[in-house]
């Protein structure tokens, strides 16, 4: 789907995405700061003393189950709570203690939250209203953000006369209005179905390189996080487990939570053989009489318990054996088989009663595949495929 | 498929039947009565329709009924004009005052914690438990010049032993009792508009810069209004044709078309007046009525 993009951002979003790291810059200054920032609600604490630096038009993502405190943090932001204990700053201003309607953000709501006795056109006004804004650039606003979300055909409509995709982009469109110095979007994405959120996402995207503004989305869709993002924040019972780039937390979870929330993920339990600099031999405890050598530096010591983390994806099945069956390597019975269509998923059972999963993509249309339930498999993987998690 | 279509037809028939026989009926009884003339006879009117007398003496009867109620009812010479606008007024002043308390009251119970809700609306509908006639004489015992009220006043030193608040037999003792009565009949239908409010439409406008205030003007306020048209209707058209509380409450000038018909009733015993009144009272209560059921009808497609 094309986007209102202009051609050449679209040429140069390659090389922005490339090189944009502020956080890796010690001069860079962050747009948001949390500063130990702790949310209790009664007894209930939502988020644990947190501290969190988000840079100027970075597209963040909070990440976690429901719970887990990610929608709080947020909406302290907005301003719908404010925190118990801690700091909020946004461009250098405090704002713990400023009401909602006086912060620089927009949110948009999971909900949409649209006005419905009001048309799309008096929606997307409506902030630029509150702002006394004279007719003419209120006009002028609204018709660029019609356009931005493709619905000018739309403008005269009542919201109970849209379609949820249409609703989503008012939604969208009413929240750029005011051109915020952060957008806030809460699942937005949820009520849409899967095609439309795909898309959605990456127009999501561009929007947000075309209008060089801040997002942070809150989702517990880890697809839509890695997507979008370029940095996510995994939270777990309001503390920040991992902060990073899609990739790092997809390929170095830094805990056993971050490797099972983000992705599919073997988790095996290991005990530590050897230490070596770049090299990590463990005896896995599913199938001890075998070695795993995992390409790591690691800080645990010889004969401590750990968790290797394997995802399918990066594990061979095959019903002949590799060249050395001794390491990295295991023999068990197909369980079951998930066919995806384009990946089949082994699930495999290995002597001890351990089930692993590999994925195997489907090269061929061939509807018999090779291999099939009770197969005795080898299923084996390279050094630098697994990570060993000490946490 | 044919048993279906019947029943189907029989759900329909049910209302319609009730309202033929307890509605369309009754009322082609009284409108014969308003065109016939005042008699001193069992009932007290002329002509009386006797199928047993034949079809010509029918035809005769018929010929006799005529609009001369109407005339004498609408006539400027007879105080009738002057009870159905000062009814008129005093209904829709009272509403007003109904909608200014009760709106604050179901607004504070639609935004009531969930658990208690219950329990208010509970609280909004208790008086019902109590006949409603005990209830308007019970603002007697409160109103009347030795009443609750002004001995309150005194103890407080509000006013003076020999100075007592003249409010029962006045219109303010009518607009009180019209407010506390038909209170509930206000509250229920807002609190039902507001309780199906969407909260996130108020963190919306807040988050686009609206302060609280605006917010219920340009967001509440709008989406409450089906509830408010409804609240209002329901005490306006039972307020216009009040007789209780202005018989008990009000004072000799208070005038008002119920209490008019009930002495043309009762008082001058002419049922064929009192007829006209009412088949008046209803055309003149018909227009807000056919208001409020277009109002429904755009409602219902907006959904």
């Amino acid at each position: 789907m094309s986007t209102g993009v202009t051609e050449k951002t679209q040429k140069t979003i390659g090389g922005i995405r490339r090189t944009f790291a502020p956080w890796n810059d010690p001069q860079a200054v962050p747009l948001i700061r949390y500063k130990n920032v702790t949310k209790r609600f009664g007894e209930f604490v939502a988020v644990d003393n947190l501290s969190l630096d988000i840079y100027e038009r970075e597209f963040f993502a909070l990440l976690g189950p429901s719970g887990c405190g990610k929608t709080t943090l947020m909406r302290m932001l907005a301003g719908f709570e404010d925190p118990t204990e801690g700091q909020i700053t946004l461009a250098g201003q405090d704002l713990v203690g400023t009401p909602p309607y006086k912060r620089q953000t927009n949110m948009m709501f999971q909900s949409y939250a649209l006005f419905p006795h009001m048309t799309v056109w008096d929606n997307i006004a409506f902030g630029l209203k509150q702002d006394r804004m004279e007719k003419g650039a209120i006009d002028a606003r609204v018709e660029e953000m019609l356009k931005l979300v493709k619905l000018e055909k739309f403008a005269k409509r009542k919201p109970h006369q849209l379609s949820g995709g249409q609703r989503q982009r008012v939604a969208l469109a009413r929240s750029l209005a005011k051109r915020p110095k952060v957008l806030l979007l809460d699942e937005p994405l949820g009520a849409l179905d899967k095609k439309l959120r795909e898309e959605t996402q990456f127009e999501l995207m561009d929007i947000q390189m075309e209008l060089g503004m801040t997002f942070l989305i809150v989702t517990h869709d880890q697809e839509e996080a890695m997507t979008v993002a370029d940095r996510i924040a995994v939270m777990n019972h309001g503390k920040l487990v991992q902060v990073d780039q899609p990739a790092v937390i997809y390929e170095h979870p830094n805990s056993r939570y971050v490797a099972d929330f983000v992705g599919d993920v073997n988790i095996l339990d290991a005990t530590v053989e050897t230490v070596e600099p770049g090299m990590v031999t463990l005896r896995p405890v599913a199938a001890p009489e075998r070695r795993f050598r995992i390409a790591q530096d690691c800080a645990a010591k010889p004969g401590d318990t750990v968790a290797i983390a394997l995802r399918p994806e990066k594990m061979r099945v095959e019903l002949d054996p590799p060249a050395d069956t001794n390491v990295n390597c295991v023999q068990g019975e197909i369980w079951d088989i998930g066919y995806l269509g384009d990946l089949s998923i082994y699930h495999v059972e290995l002597p001890g009663g351990v089930r692993v999963k590999a994925a195997k993509p489907n090269l061929t249309r061939m509807v018999e595949r090779p291999i099939t339930w009770d197969d005795k498999v080898y299923v084996y993987f390279s050094p630098d495929a697994g990570v060993v998690l000490t946490s | 498929m044919a048993s279906k279509a019947t029943g189907r037809w029989l759900v329909l028939a049910v209302p319609y039947l009730w309202l033929l026989a307890l509605f369309l009926v009754p009322f082609l009884i009284v409108f014969k009565i308003s065109l016939s003339q005042d008699a001193i006879a069992q009932p007290p009117y002329l002509p009386t329709f006797d199928l047993s007398e034949g079809w010509a003496a029918f035809k005769e009867a018929f010929a006799e009924l005529s609009f001369e109620n109407y005339g004498y009812v609408l006539s400027w010479d007879n105080e009738f004009i002057e009870a159905y606008g000062s009814s008129l007024w005093i209904a829709g002043i009272s509403t007003i005052l109904l909608l200014m308390v009760g709106y604050p009251i179901a607004y504070g119970m639609a935004r009531a914690p969930k658990s208690i809700r219950p329990t208010l609306l509970m609280l909004v509908i208790l008086p019902f438990w109590t006949s409603f006639l005990i209830r308007v004489y019970a603002w007697i015992g409160i109103l009347s010049p030795e009443g609750l009220l002004n001995q309150l006043l005194f103890a407080l030193g509000i006013i003076g032993r020999d100075t007592p608040l003249q409010i029962l037999n006045t219109d303010t003792a009518v607009y009180i009792g019209i407010v506390y009565s038909y209170l509930p009949f206000m509250i229920l239908p807002l609190y039902a508009a507001l309780e199906k409010m969407d909260e996130t439409l108020l963190e919306a406008a807040a988050d686009l810069g609206c302060p609280p205030l605006a917010a219920f003007w340009k967001i509440t306020w709008p989406l409450s209004l089906p509830g408010v048209f409804a609240g209002c209707l329901l005490c306006f058209i039972p307020a216009v044709g009040e007789f209780v509380i202005p018989d008990l409450l009000g004072g000799s000038d208070t005038l008002m078309i119920g209490k008019v018909l009930w002495t043309e009733f009762s008082v001058n015993r002419s049922w064929t007046v009192s007829s006209a009144v009412a088949v008046l009272l209803l055309l003149v209560l018909v227009i807000p009525i056919v208001f409020y059921q277009n109002l429904q009808a755009r409602e219902v497609e907006r959904r």
